[in-house]
């Protein structure tokens, strides 16, 4: 392609890829290419060394210690508070809960604004192009308070139809759910202008951020979200931990979500007070090297040109989308307009599974199957994809043996 | 015909020509590709294994006393499998393939491969292999 030599100038690759170690790997003898960003991103030196320096020199419990260590991890920990604000770009810091990840996060609103808002009768919005983490909790939900999950549909390319959004959004509709970018199809959803049809009816709306803060950036006021969720392991930081925003007023009109040490301002046998936002809603010791480690992740992503980054991977993408859509055979499944750098595709008479495994024994690493959005493949009449996800630190040289590679397995496995 | 181990011996030699990750592959998806395809009218769905990821059809029958597998799946490379199991499997007696250890998938170092792929249901397949011949035991006894 002729926009190689300018993307070398705009964006140093080769020096990017020095920071995340297991880019090195060779799996069975092989140069990895590893194209499964979207299940996990690869975690750069920095975060890694994050994790070892909290557990080699100043491992302790936070918020309780009066010792040196114990100030040391609190005050890291403290500050990845504030990191994570100014990422999303909150209001407050007070608005940043800490959770094991996305699924965490909306199963903590479903279960608390859920519960306190969602009656018998009522309606919980989520779309067609849901993960299962964003369709379950409501589910569960509703089946508990005898409410309806309704579900906005979906074209041909995997965009939302949301010509007549009014009709879903009623005076039943208690809360909208929607991702931000899909998982599996890559697209990406004009979720700022859903959630101003939602606010002109007084809804609120809970962002699944999860695929989208890896992708360019996040900015939870200028979209005007109620909740947002997302998990530091896809955006180069460790698994385990993730962030929940919500609106502060919200938040303090919420109940706590678990119990225990942490959250709470005062217990007796007789009454338990709480403690205030965001505490209430952290109970028990913090994942505190986890969160110390997503602080140096944030830190990576502020020393990186983000806006190359996000521009390169739409170049990736974009190389990658026209040498796949000339192979005989092969469709891609989501062709939205506006989309992240993720290719889903199904290949004519060729069991998805069959030619992932086939590329596994090349060292590309895909995934294949219904990636946790079922709905998706039942509304496109499909068993799986094979799933391509790119970061920043892949190249169109990993692109063209990549696809070089879907033509042999294609070749192999044809009946 | 071979006993079990015996048949379990010969295809852990096959599979000695390979060392590479890439040479199995290759090879369970040729055995897949020759696996003889399960007539539609067995393919219901009384007889499907239904995986995350591939499904699988096996239907079994008796003959002298023996048990004759027979399977299909919409995967090739766990057709290939199938051949496997169906070479040491079928056509032994119930009591054989209750007892079969099936030590030979550890042997020909494809357990390792299998996490990946957990959704393919091959443990299923042998676990209803073993369901369906102590079936045919109860039938019998």
């Amino acid at each position: 392609m002729s926009t190689t030599a300018n993307t070398t100038q705009a964006f140093d690759v080769v020096s990017i890829r020095r920071d995340f170690p297991v880019l090195n790997e060779q799996p069975y003898g092989k140069r990895l290419v590893y194209f499964d960003n979207a299940a996990t991103s690869q975690k750069p030196t920095a975060v890694i060394q994050a994790l070892v320096d909290y557990y080699s020199r100043y491992n302790a419990n936070v918020h309780r210690g009066v010792h040196y260590l114990s100030q040391r991890a609190s005050d890291a920990f403290d500050a990845v508070r504030g990191k994570v604000k100014e990422f999303i770009h909150a209001a407050n810091e007070r608005e940043i809960i800490f959770v094991r990840g996305t699924t965490e996060g909306i199963n903590l609103v479903a279960s608390t604004y859920g519960r306190k808002n969602v009656m018998a009768g009522d309606e919980v919005l989520v779309s067609a192009m849901e993960h299962h983490s964003n369709i379950v909790p409501w589910q569960m939900l509703c089946e508990e308070k005898g409410a309806t999950l309704k579900v906005i549909p979906m074209n041909d390319k995997g965009e939302l139809i949301l010509d007549n959004i009014e009709q879903f959004l009623n005076e039943k509709t208690k809360i909208v759910s929607i991702t931000h970018t899909s998982n599996s199809l890559g697209t990406i959803n004009p979720v700022k202008e859903i959630i101003k049809h939602a606010h002109a009816k007084g809804i609120p709306v809970m962002v699944d951020g999860a695929q989208a803060v890896a992708h360019g950036s996040v900015d939870v006021q200028d979209i005007d979200c109620d909740f947002f969720a997302f998990s530091a392991h896809k955006m180069l930081g460790p698994t385990g931990i993730g962030g929940l925003y919500g609106k502060l007023h919200l938040l303090e009109d919420m109940p706590p979500y678990q119990g225990g040490g942490e959250m709470i301002s005062s217990v007796s046998f007789d009454r338990t007070t709480y403690n205030e936002v965001p505490y209430k809603f952290e109970a028990g010791t913090p994942n505190i090297a986890d969160v110390i480690a997503l602080g140096a992740a944030i830190d990576y992503w502020n020393n990186l040109d983000r806006e190359a980054a996000a521009k390169y991977e739409q170049e990736l993408l974009n190389y990658c989308t026209e040498k796949l859509s000339v192979i005989n055979g092969l469709r891609i499944i989501g062709t939205a307009s506006n989309k992240a750098s993720v290719i889903s595709f199904v290949l004519e008479n060729i069991n998805a599974m069959d030619a992932g495994m086939y590329l596994d024994t090349k060292a590309i690493a895909v995934r294949t199957g219904q990636h946790c959005t079922e709905p998706v493949m039942t509304r496109f009449c499909i068993p799986g994809t094979i799933r391509a996800s790119f970061m920043f630190y892949n190249t169109k040289e990993e692109i063209d043996f990549f696809v070089e590679q879907v033509e042999k397995a294609i070749s192999l496995l044809n009946p | 015909m071979l006993g079990m181990l015996q048949t379990e011996n010969e295809i852990v030699e096959d599979f000695e020509l390979f060392e590479e990750w890439d040479e199995k592959y290759q090879y369970i998806i040729e055995l897949g590709q020759k696996l003889p395809a399960l007539s539609d009218e067995f393919k219901t769905d009384d007889r499907k294994i239904k995986g995350c990821q591939s499904s699988v059809w096996l239907h079994a029958s008796v003959s002298d006393g023996k048990i004759i597998f027979k399977a299909d799946s919409d995967s090739t490379f766990v057709k290939g499998e199938i051949a496997l199991l169906i070479q040491v499997m079928s056509g032994r007696t119930p009591e054989e393939i209750i007892k079969a250890e099936l030590g030979f998938i550890d042997r020909i170092g494809l357990r390792q491969h299998m996490a990946q792929t957990r959704a393919n249901g091959l443990a299923s397949m042998i676990k209803q292999m073993k369901l369906y011949a102590v079936g045919f035991q109860h039938k019998t006894a």
